[in-house]
């Protein structure tokens, strides 16, 4: 197993409280990770401090300590390129939010920013990145049209695009199927499945059945705890942790 | 009393005050039309004053206003966008914006004719720029600040946040973001505040008495280091200073910056009710 992401001893703190405990993770290189666990168990925290989103936090003190490795190397290390550290692990959101501009803008509108300029590039990645995402049939002919007329779970799957657009290492879902329709999210899922060859993948799931169905490796969050972490099989099936398996079985949560 | 009449009741009164609101406006409008609609014509409009102002047309004033209200548009708006995006995009909460907050608050608070003095130190005294168009214009611009940077920053903050998280997560850096996100959806907001600040501007009197406004002036402004007649001090010296000047004349040159004013706020309108129905969130 190589390691893209070594997560060590990270806290993260809000002004109201911990959001995560001391949690230590690898996540390996081309598989599914799921991050599952009730609400305020840390996971979209854990999620966004790989990109170092959570540095857009501006209202509210916060406060970070552990290490976050990518390919070995800090994350937080001074002179990151963040903007390029961003390119390299994508983030797709739970409620598809597409820029205000047409559909092929969203798709290229990370590369752009980068600088490329080159059209045959640009409709080439258009093309394939809505491919990869499983809309390309549907918008092929309606590229130059406003985003938001697309579906809700058109949007997420544009959503998707712009982020592999970007020809990510990493691709981070955070409950990327929350607003969609049990097709829509059997379309997202399958996509995940043939991405993963491609790409490392870390999901925070819509549901334990969603985990199940999608996971290579669980990881079970509570309250800011990493209880558990193995194997999608082993969680599901023989977790260690009685916490896990009440969760699990639906005994809270 | 029960719930329905008190709610029958707050309705009627909540009506009614609406209503008193736009009974002055009505009047006022109404009232300035009937008397001066009789002496706006062609000639009015095309022709330099004539008689001791009594006859004539208020063709240099007309000029003179829309060459100031462009002159205030020059000076205000790359200020207060560029202050407004500062604010609402790049200000942590600081003692710095605190202070540059409370220095706009103030700003709007200040009379318009203490802006006239300010300018004729600063501009027509100190800089040397004699009582002339950029002197005018400088002063103006300068007053209408406050205004349009406070909706110009409500603009801003009105796209919603995610908006920017999303633009950030997909590596854009925080001026990519402005430029190309959040300012063309703030646009329509912006262009309406710097519309009513150039309203505001285009009908004062005060800060153009020191600094660029002239009595009577036979011919065209050549430069703007020129002194230009304008509407609102033309208006204010044929209602006090000639004597013997036809009520009609007066109405009538009121009635021509009536008209411009409101048909800036028109423009303005109409540009805030397109935005409303594009608005894609």
């Amino acid at each position: 197993m190589v390691a893209k992401f070594s997560i060590r001893h990270l806290t993260f703190r809000y002004s109201d409280g911990v959001a995560l405990r001391d949690v230590t993770l690898e996540i390996p290189a081309n598989e599914i990770t799921v991050v599952f666990g009730p609400s305020h168990a840390g996971k979209s925290t854990l999620l966004r401090s790989l990109n170092r989103l959570n540095d857009l936090i501006e209202n509210e003190a916060t406060e970070m300590s552990g290490l976050v490795l990518l390919d070995g190397k800090d994350i937080y290390r001074p002179g990151v390129d963040v903007t390029e550290l961003r390119r390299r692990v994508g983030m797709v959101f739970a409620l598809p939010i597409p820029l205000p501009l047409t559909i092929r803008e969203n798709v290229v509108y990370g590369l752009r920013m980068r600088g490329e300029r080159r059209q045959a590039r640009l409709n080439e990645l258009v093309e394939r990145s809505l491919r990869q995402a499983a809309l390309w049939d549907e918008v092929e002919d309606r590229l130059d049209e406003p985003a938001m007329r697309l579906s809700g779970g058109q949007q997420q799957r544009l959503c998707l695009a712009r982020t592999l657009a970007l020809e990510p290492d990493v691709i981070l879902l955070d409950n990327p199927t929350s607003g969609l329709d049990p097709l829509s999210t059997a379309k997202v899922e399958a996509s995940l499945q043939e991405l993963k060859a491609d790409y490392t993948i870390v999901l925070v799931p819509h549901s334990v059945q969603q985990a199940a169905r999608v996971a290579d490796l669980a990881a079970f969050l509570l309250g800011g705890d990493l209880v558990e972490v193995g194997p999608s099989e082993q969680i599901f099936t023989r977790p260690q942790e009685p916490r896990t398996e009440d969760y699990i079985t639906g005994r809270f949560g | 009393m029960s719930r329905q009449a008190s709610e029958k009741i707050a309705f009627a009164i909540l009506t009614i005050l609406a209503v008193v609101v736009v009974v002055p406006i009505v009047l006022v409008v109404v009232y300035i039309v009937v008397q001066g609609i009789g002496a706006v014509n062609w000639e009015f409009l095309t022709a330099f004053p004539r008689n001791g102002m009594k006859e004539g047309g208020i063709l240099p004033a007309i000029i003179g206003t829309v060459v100031l209200t462009f002159g205030t548009a020059i000076v205000s708006i790359p200020i207060a966008v560029g202050a407004a995006i500062y604010l609402a995009e790049y200000a942590r909460d600081t003692w710095l914006t605190r202070s540059i907050r409370l220095a706009i608050i103030n700003l709007a608070g200040i009379p318009s004719v203490v802006y006239g003095l300010f300018g004729l130190g600063l501009f027509v005294l100190f800089m040397g720029l004699g009582t002339s168009i950029v002197a005018g214009s400088l002063t103006l611009g300068l007053m209408t600040l406050p205004v349009v940077i406070s909706t110009a920053e409500e603009a801003l903050l009105a796209v919603p946040q995610r908006i920017r998280v999303v633009s950030r997560s997909l590596g854009a850096t925080r001026w990519q973001t402005v430029r190309q996100v959040v300012l063309p959806n703030a646009l329509p907001g912006i262009l309406t505040g710097v519309i009513l600040g150039l309203e505001r501007a285009a009908g004062e009197t005060a800060p153009i008495l020191f600094t660029v406004a002239a009595f009577y002036l036979p011919q065209l402004p050549r430069s703007p280091l020129d002194q230009t007649m304008a509407l609102p001090y033309h208006l204010y010296v044929i209602s006090t200073q000639v004597p013997g000047m036809p009520l009609e004349v007066q109405y009538g040159t009121a009635l021509v910056l009536l008209v411009m004013v409101l048909s800036m706020n028109l423009v303005a309108t109409i540009i805030r009710s397109r935005f409303r129905r594009r608005r894609q969130w």
